[in-house]
């Protein structure tokens, strides 16, 4: 398939959800003080999360956009932006598959989405949705069993309100940076999750029985608390391209790791990132950090970045407790127009504490890709180490791979390696592989997906075939 | 199967071949020698269809009809093999995994289904016994960290493991030792069938003693300047290939 037609089949996937009536359910664009206290109000939040979003409101009213970003991009105008838009409602969505543009489902098709999945991806108002609406019943009864608490963000606020006040804002508070002051006082929802001590989580706790409940906003909030020696694996996002009226998404995620407590939170990141002249797309401006609090406690992030016109995030571990481990694992691919600034901080507090990052940037088209990452190990940190690997991939010539690693070590007993490498997809490997019958495309994936094998190794099974598939959708007429 | 007619063909601004003719049918084995620079690898190149390449003249045919506009893929899916002078690495890519990719393109291309997992794994075990490429080898990426020889040999693996009808092998048999270079033979002749041909591109009788040729060509600047049989080939080990290039000048 050429690259106009990939275009095209991408941009009439999205227009349908860029275009839409504003509804009545929607606030004014702006942001004040009263559009924070209608949030929370039309939530029916208790009066201390009302409290913490004002106090984060008036933070983020002495904070600017930061710059420091190896992009380029307009300014984002704040007030122009509607801060709350309810869920659409059921009548505005396509009543079957049949009123889906099929476009979009060839597209999930070439991703192994399974069946069922189409129709809530696509946005269809039903709940003959699939088997999976009774999986996730079964799902959600053998966690209770467990005694893991798994549920909406809001559902949390109410049930289970002295657990989210304890660990609200702990990790990342709302004065962190300006997007997470942002999003601590206009967050829409997100999910949370508690694994009490001791509690192996019985599954993979992953978004595909979430889509039910998909449409959870642009400010998105995710709490992960694992208690001592409780482990978990979560699954953030969807290969799938996902539709979302809103252009800018500011979340934020915080994790916290008890004494021998172990977190994996893996993402596989598809927004729309705009059309080949950069267009359109989403900005996608996120928060995410672990505290690994507990000795012996580890936290591991796996992210597989493909979307979005800008992505700007940087998931990072704190590795307080003594012997904590902390590791990031990443590929972040961009094509035409689009534009990475990611990387992880892993802070070194504990003594012997250990991180492991390894970073695949893939770049083609006119994309700019940029790793920056942070290592600190602090004084108190004795026989901390970390291991730094990054790599990038070229494809043409008309994008740049930069690399920027920070290191500041407080210890002189500290082991910091750091490895990068920059290689091309070269006329001779291509070559070799099209001599051999695969034709150009697949074997600019394959190249890719060989390239990012230590990253996908990290990621669980069914989730690594799904990203090796997305890389090489998002890729198709890269070469010509 | 191949023919190739009074072939002019321009690199980055540069005629290298200048009117070369070549006809190869099945069951056929060709040998082609010639200096350094003469356009050998820029032949093997051009017929298997590597972009870079300008044919300003003449033609190349297989079975019957013309391949000069189509992709390296449809060539290669049509069964024209090149087993490369300088191999490259791909990281990460397994052996097998990249083997069975180009085997299911091909069985695709034939319109059959492609050959089960199992099957493909106990063959691909199998013809790596053959030329002597542990088991291992199948799980590295292609040729990532192999040392020249292994390449060379994993080339044979590849030729074996699909089955071309025509293949074109450039100096597979540079930098083999005497016992690598007795594998490579075995695996080429293992290959050889009235089906099929070869095309060999080498520099030394020692591998024609191995398999004789039914043809040997001396490509001098762009051209074919001689065609013998194997005798040509011992001639041209005892005397160079000045007394043709000064004749053909
Ligand atoms: N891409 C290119 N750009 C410039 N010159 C080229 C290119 N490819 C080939 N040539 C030139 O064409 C000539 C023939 O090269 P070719 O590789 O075909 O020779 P060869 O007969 O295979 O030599 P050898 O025996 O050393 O392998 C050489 O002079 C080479 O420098
Ligand atoms: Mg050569």
């Amino acid at each position: 398939m050429s690259n106009s037609e990939i275009n095209k089949l991408i941009e009439r996937t999205y227009s349908a959800g860029f275009v839409t009536d504003i509804e009545s359910d929607t606030m004014p664009p702006g942001l004040n003080e009263t559009v924070v206290r209608a949030i929370s109000a039309r939530k029916k939040e208790p009066e201390w999360l009302l409290d913490w979003r004002l106090k984060a409101y008036k933070h983020w009213c002495t904070l600017t956009p930061p710059d420091w970003g190896h992009m380029n991009f307009g300014s984002i105008d704040f007030d122009s932006i509607s801060y709350f838009s309810a869920p659409k409602s059921q009548a505005d969505r396509p009543a079957s598959l049949d009123e889906v543009d099929p476009e979009l489902l060839k597209t999930y098709e070439k991703l192994g989405i399974p069946l069922h999945e189409h129709a809530a991806l696509a946005g269809v108002a039903v709940d003959v949705v699939f088997d999976s609406v009774s999986i996730a019943t079964t799902f959600k009864k053998k966690l209770r069993e467990a005694g893991v608490i798994f549920c909406s963000f809001s559902e949390a606020v109410t049930e289970h309100p002295d657990l989210v006040k304890k660990y609200l804002g702990t990790v990342v508070s709302y004065r962190d940076n300006f997007y997470a002051s942002l999003n601590a006082a206009v967050f829409s929802d997100g999910s949370f999750v508690f694994i009490p001590k001791g509690v192996t989580c019985p599954m993979e706790l992953s978004t595909y029985f979430r889509i039910n409940e998909l449409n959870t906003g642009q400010f998105e909030r995710t709490l992960i608390i694992a208690e001592e020696s409780a482990k978990v694996s979560y699954l953030e996002g969807c290969t799938a391209p996902m539709r979302d009226e809103n252009q800018l998404h500011a979340a934020v995620v915080e994790l916290i790791a008890l004494d021998d407590a172990d977190i994996k939170y893996s993402t596989v990141q598809n927004w729309y990132p705009g059309d080949k002249d950069g267009k359109g797309g989403i900005y996608n401006f996120v928060t995410k950090r672990g505290a690994c609090i507990g000795d012996r406690s580890k936290i591991s992030w796996t992210q597989v970045e493909t979307g979005s016109a800008i992505t700007w995030k940087y998931p990072s571990v704190v590795l307080r407790g003594d012997n904590s481990i902390g590791e990031f694992y990443s590929v972040a691919l961009t094509h035409n127009h689009q534009q990475a600034d990611t990387g992880t901080k892993m802070i070194h507090l504990g003594k012997n504490t250990r991180s492991t990052i390894v970073s695949k940037g893939i770049c083609a088209g006119k994309s700019q890709n940029t790793y920056r990452g942070l290592v600190r190990v602090s004084p108190a940190a004795a026989n901390s180490r970390n291991y730094t690997q990054c790599d990038s991939l070229l494809i043409g010539d008309t994008c740049g791979a930069h690399t920027f690693p920070y290191i500041e070590s407080g210890r002189s007993d500290a082991v910091i390696e750091h490895e990068a490498t920059t290689s091309t997809v070269n006329e001779e490997q291509l070559f070799l592989c099209q001599q051999r019958g695969i034709d150009a495309d697949k074997a600019i994936s394959m190249i890719v997906n060989g390239f990012c094998k230590e990253v996908f190794r990290e990621l669980p099974m069914e989730f690594a075939v799904e990203a090796g598939k997305l890389l090489e959708v998002s890729l198709e007429g890269a070469v010509g | 199967m191949l023919k190739v007619e009074n072939l002019h063909v321009e690199v980055a601004g540069k005629i290298i071949l200048k009117g070369l003719d070549l006809t190869i049918s099945a069951g056929e084995v060709h040998a082609i020698m010639g200096p350094n620079g003469s356009g050998k690898s820029t032949l093997s190149n051009v017929l298997a269809g590597k972009p870079g390449y300008t044919i300003i003249k003449g033609s190349i045919s297989f079975d019957g009809a013309a391949i000069d506009e189509l992709s390296p893929e449809q060539r290669a899916r049509m069964g024209i093999f090149l087993a490369f002078q300088y191999p490259v690495e791909i990281p990460g890519v397994s052996n097998m995994e990249f083997l069975k990719a180009a085997s299911d393109s091909i069985y695709k291309h034939r319109a059959l289904e492609p050959e089960s997992s199992m099957d493909f794994i106990k063959r691909a075990r199998q013809l790596s016994a053959l030329v002597d490429l542990d088991q291992g080898f199948l799980k590295r990426g292609v040729n990532e960290g192999f040392s020249g020889g292994e390449k060379k040999r994993n080339e044979i693996l590849q030729l074996l493991m699909l089955q071309p009808r025509l293949a074109i092998l450039d100096e597979t048999d540079s930098g083999l030792d005497i016992d690598a270079l007795k594998t490579v033979s075995e695996g080429i002749n293992s290959y050889k069938n009235s089906d099929n041909a070869v095309l060999l591109i080498t520099h030394y009788q020692r591998l024609l003693n191995h398999i004789q040729p039914d043809f040997v060509h001396v490509l001098a600047d762009g051209k074919i300047v001689r065609s013998g049989d194997h005798n040509l080939a011992t001639e041209l080990e005892a005397k160079g290939y000045a007394w043709l290039t000064d004749t053909a000048a």
